[in-house]
Parts: C-alpha cells; sequence; structure tokens
C-alpha cells in the first residue's frame, strides 16, 4: 500500500506510539467542503421552494381532480385556533409551531416549512430559485472534478470500491459502531465505505437526474426520463425523499464525528492529516506478530 | 510542508468565512442581499444564463416537450394567477363574445396585423396534449389546440434586428400607486418559433375558457406555466427588454423570477 510512504512517525508527549498519516488528499478535502457549503443552500432553498407547493403527489400530474396525493403539509381552522398539519400517506399528524403553522409567538402564519429553515426566511420562491440552481451547478461541477480527479489519483478504488473482505468484515463492523468502539486507520471501514459512496454514487446522482427531470426543456432532450422514473410529480417526490436521506447522512455523519474523535477526524478533512491508533492496537495479525 | 500551512490558513480563512455566512443565512443581512439588483443576488443569478446556454445547446431549436395521450387528460386545466379579469376593457369584449377582439402584431414587423379570432382560426392549427408545470411545482395535463405562433409571424414579417416576442395582455395583475399592471411576458425567437409554440383558443376540445385565458394564450411547452400569458391582444417584436415593464422580461421577472423558465 501506498500508505507506508505517506506515514510519519509522530513520537507525543505522552509517550503514546500513534502516527500521523497524510489520509485526505486536497481534492477530497476541497470538494467535501464545498459540497457541505451547497448542500446546505440547497437544502434551504429547496425548503422554500416546497413551501410554494408543499403537497407531494405520484404520477405525471398533480392531482386536483383525484387523489394521488402522498405528503401534504397545511394549516387548519380548528376549535382552538388554527393548527399546523402534516399527513402522509392519509395519515394527519398535528405539526403546529414547526409544519404548516409557525413563526414568532403572536405573529404565527402558515408556511409549511419554517423561517428558520428556509432560504429567504421569509416566502420569496423566486430568490429561492435563484440559490437554488446556482448551487446546483456548483454541486454538480464539484461532484465532476471529484470524479474525475478521484479516478487519476485512485481514490475511489483504493478507498471507496468495496471489496469482497468489506462483506466479510460488516457484521464485525456493525457491532463496533453500535458500541461506538472506532478503529483510526487509513482505510474506511465497510460502513463508511457503503454511506460515502452511497451519497456520491446513488444520492447526490439521484437528486441531479430527478431534479433535471423536473425541468420543462430537459424534458424535450431525454423525454425518456420521466418514463423510467414514473412521471414529473413522481420525479419531485423522489427528489423530496433523497433530501430527507441526504439530511439523514448528515446527522449520523455528525454524531459519528463527535464519537470517533472530534478533532481528529476534523483534521483530517481539513488538513489531511489523521492520527491512526497505534499499532498494537490494530487487529492485524501481522503488526501484531512484530 | 510551507506550502501546506498557506493552503489551510487559505482554507481556514475561507471556511470561517462560510461559516459566518451561514450563521448570518437566517438574518437580515443575508437576506437583503438577495434582493433583485443585488450585488450577490445578481451574482447567483448568472447560474441562469449558464442553464439558458446549456439548455438551448442540449434542445435545440426543435427538440419536442413530451406528448401525452387522451387518457392522460383526467381533469379540467387548473386555471392560475387571474382566473376572472375586472378590466373594463375586458368584460367589454366578452360580453360580445370577442367579436371585437383583435389580436395586433406589432413592434419590428415589416407588415403589422390585426387579426380577427375567425382569421387566426382559419389558419393551419396544431393540437397537442402537452404538461403544464407550474413554477410552484404542480404539473396538469390537458390539450391545447391554436395557431403555431411561427405562422403569424412569417405573415408579420419579423425585421432581422428583433430579439424578442413581447407579450400584451388584457387582464390587471397588480393594482400598483402608479396605475394598474396588465400582465406582460418575453420568450426568445427559438421558443417563438418551435414547432409546439401556439396561440391557443382551445382547451380540451372546447373554446378556451375564461379562467384558462380566453380568447387567446400562449403555449410555450418547453417553459413553465408564468412564460405562457392568458388574454392575449397584442404581440410586439422588441430587440431588448428595455421597454418591456421594469426591464427584466415580464411581469414575474420584474418581481424575481428568471426570464428563463426552461427549468
Amino acid at each position: 500500500m501506498d500508505t507506508v510512504a505517506n506515514n510519519q512517525s509522530a513520537a507525543k508527549a505522552d509517550g503514546k506510539d500513534t502516527t500521523l498519516i497524510y489520509r485526505q488528499s486536497r481534492w477530497t478535502r476541497l470538494t467535501h467542503w464545498i459540497w457541505a457549503f451547497s448542500l446546505f443552500f440547497m437544502l434551504l432553498s429547496g425548503l422554500q421552494i416546497f413551501n410554494a407547493r408543499p403537497q407531494l403527489y405520484i404520477g405525471k400530474q398533480s392531482g386536483f381532480e383525484f387523489n394521488n396525493t402522498i405528503l401534504q403539509i397545511g394549516a387548519e381552522n380548528t376549535a382552538n385556533g388554527p393548527r399546523g398539519f402534516t399527513q402522509i400517506f392519509g395519515h394527519r399528524f398535528d405539526t403546529t409551531g414547526v409544519l404548516g403553522w409557525s413563526g414568532p409567538p403572536g405573529q404565527e402564519t402558515q408556511r409549511a416549512f419554517p423561517s428558520w429553515a428556509t432560504i429567504p426566511s421569509y416566502y420569496d420562491l423566486g430568490t429561492a430559485r435563484v440559490v437554488h440552481f446556482f448551487f446546483a451547478w456548483l454541486l454538480s461541477a464539484t461532484l465532476l472534478i471529484w470524479l474525475v480527479a478521484g479516478l487519476i489519483n485512485g481514490h475511489i478504488r483504493r478507498d471507496l470500491a468495496p471489496r469482497l473482505s468489506d462483506l466479510r468484515k460488516l457484521p464485525r463492523d456493525i457491532v463496533d459502531h453500535a458500541k461506538l468502539k472506532f478503529h483510526h486507520t487509513r482505510e474506511y471501514n465497510t460502513l463508511q465505505k457503503m454511506a460515502y459512496g452511497g451519497v456520491l454514487f446513488v444520492l447526490l446522482p439521484l437528486m441531479i437526474i430527478t431534479g433535471l427531470a423536473m425541468s420543462p426543456s430537459m424534458n424535450s432532450v431525454l423525454p425518456w426520463l420521466n418514463e423510467i422514473l414514473g412521471g414529473r410529480q413522481t420525479a419531485r417526490t423522489i427528489h423530496f425523499t433523497v433530501m430527507l436521506l441526504l439530511v439523514g447522512f448528515f446527522v449520523i455523519h455528525i454524531v459519528m464525528i463527535l464519537a470517533a474523535g472530534p478533532i481528529n477526524e476534523l483534521r483530517s478533512i481539513i488538513t489531511g492529516w489523521y492520527r491512526t491508533d497505534p499499532p498494537e492496537k490494530h487487529d492485524q495479525p501481522t503488526e501484531r506478530s512484530v | 510542508m510551507a506550502k501546506f500551512q498557506i493552503s489551510r490558513r487559505k482554507f481556514l480563512t475561507a471556511s470561517s468565512l462560510g461559516l459566518s455566512g451561514i450563521a448570518l443565512s437566517g438574518c437580515d443581512a443575508f437576506d437583503s442581499g438577495l434582493g433583485i439588483g443585488g450585488g450577490l443576488r445578481s451574482f447567483l443569478e448568472n447560474a441562469n444564463g449558464l442553464t439558458y446556454r446549456a439548455q438551448r445547446l442540449l434542445a435545440g431549436r426543435n427538440a419536442l416537450a413530451p406528448e401525452f395521450t387522451e387518457a392522460d387528460i383526467r381533469q379540467p386545466q387548473r386555471p392560475n394567477g387571474v382566473t376572472a379579469p375586472d378590466d373594463d376593457t375586458y368584460k367589454g369584449l366578452l360580453a360580445n363574445n370577442f367579436a371585437d377582439w383583435r389580436l395586433e402584431v406589432t413592434g419590428l414587423v415589416e407588415k403589422p396585423l390585426s387579426l380577427t379570432r375567425e382569421q387566426l382560426q382559419n389558419m393551419p392549427s396544431r393540437t397537442q396534449i402537452t404538461r403544464h408545470d407550474c413554477v410552484e411545482g404542480w404539473s396538469c395535463i390537458a390539450k391545447w389546440t391554436g395557431t403555431p405562433l411561427s405562422l403569424v409571424l412569417d405573415q408579420a414579417v419579423v425585421k432581422p434586428q428583433a430579439r424578442y416576442v413581447m407579450f400584451h395582455c388584457l387582464d390587471t395583475i397588480e393594482q400598483s400607486l402608479s396605475g394598474d399592471i396588465k400582465y406582460y411576458g418575453t420568450i426568445d425567437l427559438i421558443d417563438a418559433r418551435h414547432p409546439q409554440t401556439i396561440l391557443a383558443y382551445g382547451l380540451n376540445g372546447k373554446p378556451l375558457p375564461v379562467e384558462n385565458g380566453a380568447p387567446l394564450r400562449v403555449r410555450v411547452e418547453r417553459q413553465l406555466g408564468y412564460k405562457m400569458p392568458k388574454y392575449l391582444y397584442k404581440i410586439e417584436l422588441v430587440d431588448s427588454f428595455a421597454s418591456v415593464g421594469g426591464g427584466r422580461g415580464g411581469y414575474w421577472e420584474d418581481n424575481g423570477y428568471d426570464w428563463y423558465g426552461g427549468i
């Protein structure tokens, strides 16, 4: 492995035999932060865009005279005053204060996602679209740059491509994660590979594809796209669902970083250098036998 | 190593700027930079120019929007925006079943036209079942019948310096201090001459109803609904947006929507 060439032994004051390795290339680090930045703005502008029509449908069109709505966020008048609701597959939940009906006390208004979760904070579909499409270009271009760089410098093949041994390690990996027991090695563990690979090769491409499927002009270029996806309104629903999955990834990502040691993890994605576990803690037989 | 340190410092500076931007995102400071004409807004709007060029490159002049079947017409066309114009001129024309209505074709043309409904309907027509996509996010499939705009433009003979087709409408969309604003919008000549761009007078096999834009509305099938004005009475060929409302190319554009609505 070429990691050996990159290894830089460091004698620590505490006497522990730890090793700093150069783990993340500048391409990985740069693209990571551009994605983080872009996804933040895309999420908040996207929620604003959703607020213009806070309903999701299945099929080619939106049912006004028939029902193909699977999700709706709205407000309704009740005996206790206006209440916000979220209805999913016919099941209605009271979400007053967050979804449907929210705002400062006494100044609540009807809006699907609350002011603090949208860009701009006030209702403005036009501006949200400007922000959303700017970062859509930035995110897509960065993904392309990362893909090219990752294929050339071997990052994708070396670090992300799943191997047979990953499958073998999976049960042990799940148990370790559940116990919040982390091994600091140069290699990603199996669940990491699945999460990062899933985001980069499944979720983000699906986000771009379903985004393009909503564009009437792109529909004239790729008329088969919506047929594969199940119609423009299904594409919009998938777009929203992938957003939820990306938010879920973000939450787990942050929790894992905090649990695995935030300073070391952050250093590796900012500077590239990562402190690995002392060799004796590695449970690789060759190292143990030394 | 020294090089690496510099890039790290640069990175930390950039990321702290980014973080402060994030912290401000919900605040007035960020919101105000996004106002029409604001520096940040203008910078971000460049992406729409990129989208326009990329989609024109990919779609070309004649790629057709998907067309659907009769079975896909499951509901009346959902009306949006103004659905019952309160304007005296319009109400007068409606009372007479649009017998006195004319479509004026003016501006940068060799032969200005004034067409009656009968004249338009006697021209070759096109019928298409297409999906209407509103900028808000909803879609509705309907069957539209009308005169291809390209035929009307050919009859009027467009001057070479013309770049945009401006649509003048009879409906008041906004009452402002400086007077009533009637709906207006523009498309470029590529979309104007697109085979599916029609001046529609029929909807789902019947005359176009008032709520959907009677007597005549535009269909621009590769763009969003706000690019398809209703209650049309005048088409003007122009060479810039200078004389178009606030100068951004349309009513909704002057209120913050992008001029290009293909996405």
